[in-house]
């Protein structure tokens, strides 16, 4: 059933519907992935206290997104192993010419409140999330429909999105700004979801007690203590979940909660700590209950050649790369769990191809030191690998700085900075030197996520001041393409302009570990690193 | 006695300002943007800003702030933290958590520390003397992050005789390991304390006279010299309590406790100055409390300390 989604979407033409239901099996045909293992009972899985309400416009982070994961229905549903998208509230998305999108949705798709999935919901919440005022955080999702920038001004008073518009009860078109192929792949995030009309009179108080379309319906939230989520019995889709109901117990920490799967108390943990990795100790703790996966997870390390002059020179970047021995560092630091990069972008995303960055991402002594000798040296006396302290990251940028000094014999120093506040806030204002630590988590499985939002000119998480006329105008271009398949091979080349103009160090691929009792059966780890709780059942 | 305690109750309101200011000021002047790491690896829209920013006053100097919240507080209302929950509410919870943590820590440590100690004062150099000097010098040097994962590896995961965590209930039971690792580190100081302090007092002439008037050993050392050498055990006691209700970061962490302690490290972390402030406020006044408690207990262990 996966392949043939993929099939459908790359070879859909403009004008076909771009995203065809694969799955077969029309309302009703609830979860098709959950051959083994009984449905019904309860679960108690690790949660984390999320940072905002319980909104999905408004959430952009892991703790708060997992629970909303269960709670909504989006237009669009990746699947659990490859992250593919297949249509979900979405009957069809077509455009004529990758800028305006007609989106048909199912009828039948009722909110928890009892009222139906319409268009305008859509809309409405999309138009709520990109209101300026409201300062949502999801709307930097929203920039691609045209009229998001007027009304995402800080003092905006336009409420409403030029780009979208309602044309009857299941159908809306969307206009995009410029030209976006792969549009239909971003709606199956979170901040996509359709928001009932009871959310617009009090969100603040919807926060607190969500009501989506997806398959559990929320029951409770005791702050810093346990969210609890249940089935919910008119989900009329096809990704429906299988256990009756789950409950999200709030720990602040990755050990505790980790014993208590070990003792049988906890059913399930995505948050393997430290400690048990060492010589993989979570697998002895827990035989056959243990899964890892590779997940969209890419670390590498930033430099912005404005701020720090000494590393304007791409050769010296790419010397500084090839003296990097990652398959050590992963080695001895993360037990051989991450994946040397090889490129710019995941493996897990559609669109990905191999070794893009060939041999200056492999590790070299005497090239490096060639290449520097080349490049005319290190200007500076010394060079320092920034990282923020109040998270894991001592032990692999201080390998890291090791394999530079022993290759380039520059004093490269790793840096802590307090936290995570102080060190984007350093980013923000342009003033880190050297290099620092970077890592990307994919929002939506493209290829085109891990290079318009990071090296486009401009983009939130460019850091690196990099623009480049070449980079983007194949961005530009593969955004207009006809069909996925020559977006994908325009991102390609984007993607090796990034090879030539080395504007930031890959350096690996992670991976996503999770653990669980003996009660659960069918844990499945999405490319996204977060357990599927859809599939998930109760093995008893 | 009563004049004192009004005067020292008096005292304490330039004490509970001076103090809440200066966490404010600190808090406020740690580098870092409060929005930073809630939008993910982005950094956040500048609309999602300027709304937060507005919302928790975030762009009026330091003492116009400090004076609104100020007013806030003194009508008993601590604000919102940055999660939109209220901070008195959520004080108050994890105040009856922490606080029955510290005060089960404070009993471990007073029951056994004291009758450890008492113990090996009596015969200095005796067998109960070494016993107590070996295993308390065991118990100072382990860290309490090692005593706590050890002791729930074995107790909890492997044996099953003890919790593993704290639920959100904290009941007795749940707490007796986690209180048991907290009070561990002071039950020895206070070992120590006492045994030293006794094995002095046992000189002192008023114990020999009481000796030598024949009075029964029980009360000789009981009533006459084990009181008497309460006083710093009492002192050590009033200021650990404090220190268990603010600092038991690392125990409330390992047993999933949802106290105190976490609550300011996180806030801290995310420079959710409120929520600090509002903590540390209430932590400042505990303080306060519990040592003019001490100090009016003096007066009962030992009768020459008067407070009038």
């Amino acid at each position: 059933m996966r392949g043939t989604t993929r099939k459908v979407a790359v070879a859909a033409v403009s004008a076909v519907a771009l995203l065809a239901a694969g799955c077969g099996g029309g309302d009703g045909d609830s979860s098709d992935s959950a051959a083994a293992g009984a449905e019904g009972g309860e679960i108690t899985i690790r949660g984390c206290n999320p940072e905002n309400t319980l909104v999905a416009g408004n959430t952009a982070e892991t703790c708060g997104g997992d629970v909303l994961n269960v709670l909504i229905s989006t237009l669009v549903h990746y699947d659990p192993e490859s992250a593919e998208p297949s249509n979900d509230i979405a009957e069809s998305i077509e455009t004529d010419d990758n800028q305006n999108f007609t989106v048909k949705i199912k009828q039948g798709y009722m909110f928890h409140d009892g009222t139906e999935v319409k268009a305008k919901n859509f809309v409405d919440a999309w138009n709520y999330t990109a209101f300026g005022p409201n300062g949502q955080e999801g709307s930097y999702f929203m920039s691609v429909i045209e009229g998001a920038e007027e009304v995402g001004a800080e003092d905006s008073t336009t409420e409403e999105m030029s780009g979208l518009a309602v044309v009857d009860d299941y159908t809306f078109t969307i206009k995009t700004t410029e030209k976006v192929s792969n549009l239909p792949i971003r709606l199956g995030y979170t901040a996509f979801a359709p928001q009932p009309d009871s959310f617009f009179e009090d969100p603040e108080a919807f926060g607190k007690n969500p009501v989506g379309a997806g398959p559990y319906k929320f029951d409770s939230w005791t702050e810093n203590q346990a969210i609890v989520v249940s089935k919910f019995a008119d989900y009329a889709g096809e990704f429906g979940g299988n256990v009756d109901q789950i409950t999200f117990r709030i720990f602040q920490d990755s050990g505790a909660a980790y014993s208590e799967v070990v003792a049988g108390n906890l059913d399930l943990t995505d948050d393997i700590p430290t400690s048990a990795l060492i010589d993989n100790i979570y697998q002895s703790d827990l035989p056959d209950r243990n899964a890892a996966k590779a997940t969209s997870y890419y670390g590498y390390i930033g430099i912005n050649p404005e701020v720090d002059k000494d590393l304007s020179n791409p050769d010296v970047r790419r010397a500084i790369s090839m003296a990097i021995d990652r398959q050590q560092i992963v080695d001895t630091v993360y037990n051989g769990t991450y994946t040397p990069a090889t490129g710019w972008v995941s493996p897990v995303v559609d669109g990905y191809q191999a070794d893009v960055c060939g041999e200056s991402c492999v590790f070299d002594p005497e090239a490096a030191k060639a290449m520097l000798e080349e490049a005319g040296g290190f200007p500076g006396d010394k060079l320092t690998l920034s990282y923020n302290a109040d998270s894991d990251h001592k032990a692999w940028t201080e390998a890291t700085c090791n394999s530079i000094k022993n290759t380039l014999e520059i004093d490269c120093v790793a840096t802590p900075l307090v936290d995570f506040s102080t060190f984007l806030t350093k980013l923000s204002d342009r003033e880190m030197k050297g290099l620092f630590r970077s890592a990307w988590v994919m929002d939506y499985p493209s290829i085109e996520n891990y290079l318009g939002p990071i090296y486009g000119k401009g983009a939130g998480s460019n850091y690196f001041d990099y623009d480049s006329d070449e980079f983007n105008s194949l961005l530009s271009q593969a955004a207009g393409a006809e069909d996925l398949e020559e977006a994908n091979s325009l991102y390609q080349q984007a993607e090796q302009v990034l090879a030539q103009d080395f504007p930031t160090i890959p350096l690996w691929y992670g991976e996503s570990k999770a653990g669980w009792s003996e009660r659960v059966d069918n844990v499945v780890i999405t490319p996204f690193g977060r357990p599927d709780l859809r599939v998930l059942t109760v093995s008893e | 006695m009563g004049k004192y305690i009004v005067r020292r109750l008096l005292q304490m309101i330039p004490v509970v300002l001076g103090a809440t200011f200066l966490i404010y000021a600190m808090v406020f002047a740690l580098p870092g943007d409060p929005t930073a790491g809630k939008c993910g690896e982005r950094e956040c829209s500048e609309a999602y800003k300027a709304a937060f920013y507005e919302k928790y006053n975030l762009n009026d100097p330091l003492p116009i702030q400090y004076g609104k919240y100020m007013a806030n507080v003194v009508q008993g209302d601590l604000g919102e933290n940055q999660y939109g929950n209220d901070v008195a509410g959520e004080l108050g919870d994890r105040y009856l958590v922490t606080g029955k943590l510290a005060l089960m820590a404070l009993l471990w440590e007073g029951v056994i520390g004291i009758a450890a100690g008492a113990l090996a004062g009596i015969r200095k150099g005796g067998f109960m003397d070494s016993l107590v000097l070996v295993s308390t010098l065991f118990l100072i040097s382990i860290p309490v992050f090692v005593t706590g994962v050890v002791s729930q590896f074995f107790l909890g995961v492997k044996w099953g005789v003890a919790s593993v965590t704290v639920s959100a209930d904290a009941t007795v039971y749940e707490l007796l390991l986690p209180s048991f690792v907290l009070g561990s580190l002071s039950m020895a100081y206070i070992a120590r304390l006492t045994r030293t302090n006794l094995a002095e007092n046992l000189r002192a002439d008023y114990v020999r006279t009481a000796k030598a008037k024949g009075l029964t050993p029980q009360r000789t050392v009981g009533l006459h010299a084990l009181r008497n050498s309460l006083i710093p055990v009492v002192t050590f006691m009033g200021y650990d309590f404090g220190a268990l209700l603010g600092g038991a970061i690392v125990t409330e962490g390992i047993f999933n406790i949802q106290g105190v302690g976490g609550y300011i490290f996180r806030g801290v972390n995310n420079r959710d100055g409120v929520a600090v402030v509002g903590a540390v406020t209430v932590l400042v006044v505990a303080y306060l409390l519990v040592n003019l408690l001490v100090d009016l207990l003096y007066g009962l262990l030992d009768p020459r300390i008067s407070h009038d």
